[in-house]
């Protein structure tokens, strides 16, 4: 039975998780709206430069010449797997979700006799991967620093990926990430960048017939860097909205549970405080009846 | 056929102008071209240059790095950059000349066996010190 003294340090410790856990929430709340804008801001781009790029990349895909970024290398020996997390924890299982999701598709990999090789972007994923494919890291990219994610981090990333591509380091590369449903709700996702995987567009677009200049084939080429670039700013967008989400859900949790806890606790105090009273009270009364 | 036409102009983080416009002046990769309403339907490369934006309010300049503009009801420029002419600094373009060097530098080391991406970024270094001189900043 625990003393009236340690019930009662244990309900001000409690106190001041929820208190923590509280002021996280309200910060993830915060970040995850400006970073739920940061998302919304940088959709018609991606969907214009998805629709522009799809219907030059439906017309090219068969062709003899078209951009290895395109058309894939050939084979599909070694994968490259773009691992994305948070650089924190304490948000519930978005981490260990995509670290999960990509533990998998390494292992089906390896099952069917591809190589695989792992680019980390973000602490977590690094330190969630490292037992079971230590050895096939090739990189990591730091995050820590910045604040808020912009298209040059995509860019750095992106050049990163294409410098091994055009070394045939790889051939095929997917990119893990979360998608941003809502709030409550983050799906760790695949997608694979190179060989580009365009879905043709063909809605507006079709039957205007448009001048390209320099020709389809040289811009392209162009792109088809460029859209793995935006891809990965995508998906970095997204993570990071997903990241705040599902903090700040992990938090609301944390809070209520703790709100549980100090009740709980609360009682148990209440509770041997009258019985020390009452203790008391007999002690005197049989003292003085002794007598 | 109306004398104005939407025109956008999206970067990767935002949607940076939305208006209707009378012309567009586009710093297109082969030379300059000004799309007005009715332009053929046309998709072009950006080189760095001054984008010139003429609407009922006057005009916009804006200096773009990269990406491309697809002419056709609308007109759409998705650039990589963009930055308000007004807004450009001295110490703003030395940072994207520097970034240009950068990238021309490490395209000398990464495309060791393919002249092409090598070519492209010592074009856009030029192209980019050119816009310096046209808006009368040194490098």
């Amino acid at each position: 039975m625990p003393s009236l003294k340690d019930l009662k340090n244990r309900i001000e410790s409690v106190k001041n998780t929820r208190k923590i856990t509280k002021a996280m929430q309200m910060v993830a709340a915060a970040k995850l709206r400006r970073a739920q804008e940061a998302a919304e801001a940088g959709r018609p781009y991606s969907d214009r430069f998805n629709s522009v790029i799809g219907s030059l990349a439906a017309s090219f895909r068969d062709s003899e010449g078209a951009p290895k970024l395109l058309s894939g290398t050939g084979n599909d020996a070694v994968h490259l797997l773009v691992v994305m997390t948070a650089e924190r924890g304490l948000c519930g299982g978005f981490n260990s979700n995509i670290s999960k999701l990509a533990r998998q598709h390494g292992n089906d990999l390896s099952a069917a006799g591809k190589t695989v090789k792992i680019l980390t972007v973000g602490k977590k994923g690094r330190d969630a991967l490292r037992r079971d494919f230590g050895e096939k890291f090739i990189g990591h990219v730091d995050l820590t620093q910045v604040k808020r994610v912009g298209y040059s981090d995509a860019q750095s990333i992106a050049q990163d990926i294409l410098a091994r591509f055009e070394n045939n380091e790889f051939d095929v590369a997917t990119l893990f990430y979360s998608k941003f449903e809502n709030v409550v709700s983050q799906v760790p996702s695949a997608r694979q960048i190179i060989p580009a995987s365009y879905e043709g567009t063909d809605s507006e677009d079709n039957g205007t017939f448009h001048v390209y200049e320099p020709d389809e084939g040289a811009i392209l080429a162009n792109l088809l860097p460029r859209g793995v670039a935006t891809q990965i700013f995508s998906a970095l967008l997204e993570n990071g909205a997903s990241e705040q989400g599902a903090r700040m859900s992990a938090m609301d949790n944390a809070t209520r549970n703790a709100g549980e806890m100090i009740d709980k606790l609360t009682i148990e105090f209440n509770r041997s405080r009258q019985a020390v009273i009452t203790n008391e009270l007999i002690e005197i009364i049989s003292g003085a009846e002794a007598l | 056929m109306s004398d104005t036409m939407q025109f956008d102009l999206v970067c990767p983080e935002r949607l940076l102008l939305s208006v209707r416009a009378n012309a567009v002046q586009i710093p297109g990769s082969e030379g300059n071209l000004t799309a007005l309403p009715g332009h053929m339907p046309l998709i072009t490369t950006l080189r760095p240059g001054i984008l010139t934006i003429t609407s009922s309010d006057g005009d916009q300049q804006f200096l773009v790095t990269g990406g491309f503009a697809e002419v056709g009801e609308k007109v759409t420029v998705l650039a990589e950059k963009a930055v308000p002419r007004a807004d450009i600094t001295q110490e703003e373009y030395n940072n994207m000349v520097a970034d240009a060097e950068n990238f021309y530098n490490q395209a000398q080391d990464n495309f060791v066996s393919e002249p092409g991406p090598v070519d492209e970024a010592a074009k856009m270094l030029s192209d980019l010190v050119a816009v310096g001189d046209e808006i009368g900043l040194k490098d």
